[in-house]
């Protein structure tokens, strides 16, 4: 059986698992990660998004051995203690969410684009977001509280 | 997902070699389109050999009126290369259009082009520029290597290297999107070369085309007008619920149009 050792959220973990063990399942199942989502398990609604090495991946579309040596950030280590990340006490000051069941994988793509783009447009942030499901409907707010989030996240550097 | 063995080689070499050694192992590019099949159980591969752990199949180099990306190079890399930004912004533009950002940041060139999947954005660009593709045995032109639905030239085992694109005079890929899967419904490459105009279909049918009749038109004019009266034929194109045939040989159309001009 695959040993797979990584870093999560700056703490190195290691796990024993399956060639076809999801990045996903090692995180919720082994790690008790459990704010990374799975929605649709078919790499479409971005529930599952987190960062691998930095960059936003769908973590139910990536195999754990994959991710073996790498860095894995997930919604639960962004916030420094009780100090919400700039870019999640956006989401709560603009209300961009309703059930919040696709608000983790929201956050984590909304910080992988500000890191890319501090200053980005609605046009942009809609953009970016095609792979991020939203069944509330409120896009509207997740825009206002994207566009929000990166300019506090370039303002807090 | 059935069960699997899981291997990951450091060389093209031992990579070909694991390959070889069982057929009914699988290579593993960024696994974008291999792992979702995997999960629907539509795939039972014995093994899969990843390859992101060969250096050889990394890199991006343009010189010489060429654009060299190597097999496992990550869309948003094409999509962020200035080199390539600077001498064919329209493939840069086509990588930064794939499926959404986190896919972009798995999905790479050799996975796509080998999977050949008929909305597939790349074979569009390999078609309408005419690529050449390195494998690890040969040489294969664009133009011999598309041979149909999820088909192509690559024999069991043989590995895509790199892609090398010809840096034409202008160029532009237009897609009319699935608006839910980000696929092409229809996605047109067209391109004006020292030797004529090359126009590149994919999404309308079984497998990416070129479409002639408006190579002719473009190559005498190169214009939008120029395909006024040109019509695509919708014998043969896909049909399904997102359009009819007749829908999508109306969209090759207008596509070819609004590439024409962004060109």
């Amino acid at each position: 059986m695959p040993k797979v050792s990584m870093t999560v959220n700056g703490r190195a973990v290691s796990a024993d698992v399956e060639g076809r063990t999801l990045l996903v399942q090692v995180l919720r199942d082994k790690l008790a990660l459990t704010g990374t989502h799975v929605g649709c398990d078919t790499s479409q609604c971005g529930a599952c998004v987190v960062h691998v090495d930095g960059k936003s991946v769908k973590s139910c579309t990536v195999l754990a051995v994959q991710a073996d040596g790498a860095s894995v950030t997930t919604i639960e280590g962004l916030a420094k203690g009780n100090e919400l990340h700039p870019m999640q006490a956006a989401f709560k000051e603009h209300h961009g969410l309703q059930c919040g069941f696709c608000t983790p994988g929201m956050v984590m793509s909304a910080v992988d684009l500000a890191q890319r783009n501090p200053d980005p447009s609605e046009h942009d942030v809609r953009e970016w977001l095609e792979g991020n499901i939203c069944r509330c409907t409120g896009y509207h707010n997740i825009v206002k509280a994207v566009q929000a989030g990166a300019k506090a996240m370039a303002a807090a550097k | 997902m059935y069960e699997f063995a899981y291997h990951k080689p450091a060389s093209i070499a031992d990579a070909a070699k694991l390959l070889a050694a069982d057929g009914d192992a699988k290579a593993m590019a960024g696994g974008q389109t291999l792992i979702p099949t995997l999960k629907q159980r539509l795939a039972k591969p014995s093994a899969v050999v990843d390859l992101s752990g060969v250096k050889e199949l990394g890199g991006i180099s343009v010189g010489g009126g060429k654009v060299t990306i190597g097999a496992m190079t990550r869309h948003a890399d094409v999509a962020a290369s200035a080199d390539v930004k600077k001498a064919l912004p329209a493939l840069a533009a086509l990588a930064g259009g794939i499926g959404d950002p986190a896919v972009r940041n798995r999905g790479t060139i050799g996975g796509s082009i080998a999977n050949n999947d008929p909305a597939a954005d790349y074979p569009a660009a390999c078609l309408g520029l005419g690529a050449t593709i390195k494998t690890d045995k040969r040489e294969i032109p664009a133009d011999a290597f598309f041979k149909g639905m999820f088909e192509t030239a690559l024999e069991p085992g043989e590995l895509i290297v790199a892609v090398t694109f010809p840096v034409p005079e202008k160029a532009a890929y237009m897609k009319f999107d699935q608006p839910a899967s980000r696929y092409a419904l229809v996605g047109v490459f067209v391109a004006k070369t020292a030797t004529g105009a090359r126009v590149a279909v994919t999404g309308a049918g079984s497998s990416v085309f070129r479409w002639k009749d408006a190579e002719a038109a473009l190559s005498k004019t190169w214009s939008a007008a120029a395909l006024d009266g040109v019509k695509a034929s919708a014998a043969g194109l896909n049909a399904d619920i997102h359009g009819s045939a007749e829908y999508r040989a109306h969209l090759i159309g207008v596509m070819a149009k609004r590439a024409v001009e962004k060109a």
